[in-house]
């Protein structure tokens, strides 16, 4: 019985399952809103769950060995930080968005909600307790789990398996399905100049100061799949489920250094020349790549012209050409990211346009 | 400041004729203290400057030989020279090659993995055939080789100095293959 759940668990945690499961609960989170926050029991079960996950798996001796490694705890802490405060500011937005729906201003703005603490004492007190309280969680965290200290770096001995600091998690796995130039230097870089564009595509002014949701749903979707889905997640993924030789273990999986995983990539071309056409690669890049060209140039060119006509017509109408053009160039490349994994998962697929010879690879 | 003018009234006529201010002024302080802050900040930066290069540097030798010929298994892949220069030997049926231990990836160390025959990269999970063909995760070319060569010993001698790529028709160039010659 228990093997069995240990399996099923195993099995929900494979990359493909866990990634759906994942947008899928972002996505029903806010679906069901009501629910999630204003039932007592579903609310409670959504603040619980990772409290619930991480404590019954640690009776598991697999998981509790990368449980109890000392970079490892604080993830967990991080997994019930990021549902707790998810669930949190959507339930203030609930609220909110109940209120505004019947004419009344948002609880931050209503006089009659208003409360006016002073700075002196109310305000520095706390800040003192906060302070105080903290250093002495980090001070006996410190002494109670010390620091993990390796030996010396050797430049030929790279640990198995090596793993980037927890906030880079993300970005390693990255690496994983683009090129290193793309995963290293450009994706990196559109995130920071895309969080930094938010207020510039973004010029909404609701919200401004108060929760709510209703007033600006898809930029709360948007922004939380970019931040739960291909942050958090990637960051828990690389810290419990990427194991030696940076292959995939599930959850309760003992790290087996020769678990032997077929993992044999293939690019587009080698597909269509290769295994479709039956005649072997031509020798031409640009000849061999053409297909792959030719769909990436209908996703980053066609697929925004074809949206601005259809899908996004309302943004492209707020926001003009220019904006239009950055924040669907954004879009597209945080898309491109599950688009790329998911084809790695299933069928091994390795690039769409592979020019080794020009080091171009997408 | 009255009580400054007083004390100072009070120096000159206490004193033997030069008050203390003059006298400290008697000696080049400033000069000297100038002298002191450009030679302390000459010597913060030097050792700034001097803290940029490492104290011990790891360069292995970049020419080495390898031993004979035969004392090399067909079939085998050699990790017994990886520590020390950072090769691969890997001995075929028909001779003799050297990889260089850097992913093409993001240059981690990849691990020989007997049982599963391949090199696999801890870092990205990239896979090398034992050829240096890349066939798994994301490596986007093959791992490199160097020159290999026999010495005038007979031992092989690995130079590592002179690399050579796939992609750019490297490996049909005959100094990066040794072929055996019993």
């Amino acid at each position: 019985m228990i093997d069995l759940l240990r399996g099923f668990m195993n099995w929900l945690f494979e990359p493909s399952i866990a990634l759906t499961l994942t947008i899928v609960a972002v996505w029903a989170l806010y679906r069901y809103r009501r629910v999630c926050t204003q039932n007592k029991i579903v609310g409670g079960l959504i603040v619980a769950s990772p409290l619930l996950f991480f404590f019954f798996s640690a009776f598991d001796p697999n998981f509790w060995i990368q449980f109890k490694r000392p970079d490892n705890i604080p993830i967990a802490g991080m997994m019930f930080l990021v549902v707790f405060f998810t669930w949190f500011a959507l339930k203030l937005a609930v609220d909110n968005d109940d209120r505004i729906r019947e004419g009344r201003p948002p609880k931050e703005a209503d006089p009659e909600e208003e409360e006016k603490v002073f700075v002196w004492p109310d305000l520095v007190y706390t800040e003192l307790l906060c302070l105080l309280l903290v250093s002495i969680l980090l001070v006996v965290w410190s002494i109670l789990i010390p620091a993990p200290l390796e030996e010396p770096a050797n430049p030929q001995l790279t640990p198995n398996p090596s793993k980037a600091p927890w906030y880079f998690l993300g970005l390693q796995e990255i690496l994983v399905y683009f090129d290193p130039w793309l995963a290293g230097v450009v994706i990196p870089t559109f995130i920071i100049i895309g969080l930094m564009a938010i207020p510039y595509i973004d010029t909404n002014e609701k919200g401004n100061g108060y929760y709510t949701y209703e007033e600006r749903k898809s930029e709360i979707f948007l922004f939380q799949f970019g931040f739960i889905v291909l942050w958090v997640f990637l960051v828990f993924e690389g810290t419990f489920l990427r194991g030696p030789n940076w292959n995939f273990y599930g959850p309760y999986e003992y790290w087996d250094p020769h678990k032997l995983v077929p993992l044999t990539n293939i690019n587009l071309s080698e597909v269509l020349w290769a295994r479709w056409l039956g005649i072997g690669l031509p020798s031409f890049w640009l000849v061999r790549e053409f297909v792959g060209i030719v769909l990436m140039l209908l996703y980053f060119v066609a697929l925004p012209v074809w949206l601005a006509r259809g899908f996004l017509r309302r943004y492209y109408d707020q926001m003009g050409l220019m904006r239009y053009v950055i924040f669907s160039h954004l879009l597209l490349w945080m898309v491109m990211i599950p688009i790329k994994m998911y084809l790695r998962w299933t069928i091994n697929l390795k690039y769409f346009v592979a020019i080794p010879e020009l080091l171009f690879n997408i | 400041m009255a009580e400054a003018k007083a004390q100072k009234a009070a120096g000159t006529a206490a004193g033997t004729g030069t008050n203390r201010r003059e006298f400290l002024a008697s000696f080049p302080f400033v000069t000297a203290a100038w002298v002191a802050m450009t030679g302390a900040l000459a010597g913060v930066g030097a050792a700034t400057l001097r803290f940029l290069y490492p104290n011990v540097l790891y360069e292995p030798p970049q020419q080495f030989k390898i031993g004979l010929p035969t004392d090399f298994q067909v079939g085998e892949v050699s990790t017994a020279f990886k520590d020390r220069f950072g090769v691969w030997v890997v001995r075929n049926d028909e001779g003799f090659y050297a990889l260089i231990t850097v992913c093409t990836h993001l240059g981690c160390t990849p691990n020989w993995l007997a049982t599963e025959n391949k090199f696999k990269c801890p870092c990205h999970g990239s896979g090398f055939y034992s050829s240096g063909i890349n066939f798994e995760g994301p490596a986007p070319r093959p791992l490199e080789r160097a020159a290999i060569a026999l010495a005038d010993d007979g031992q092989i001698q690995v130079d590592k100095s002179q690399k050579y790529l796939f992609e750019q028709g490297g490996w049909d160039d005959p100094s990066s293959f040794l072929p055996f010659t019993a």
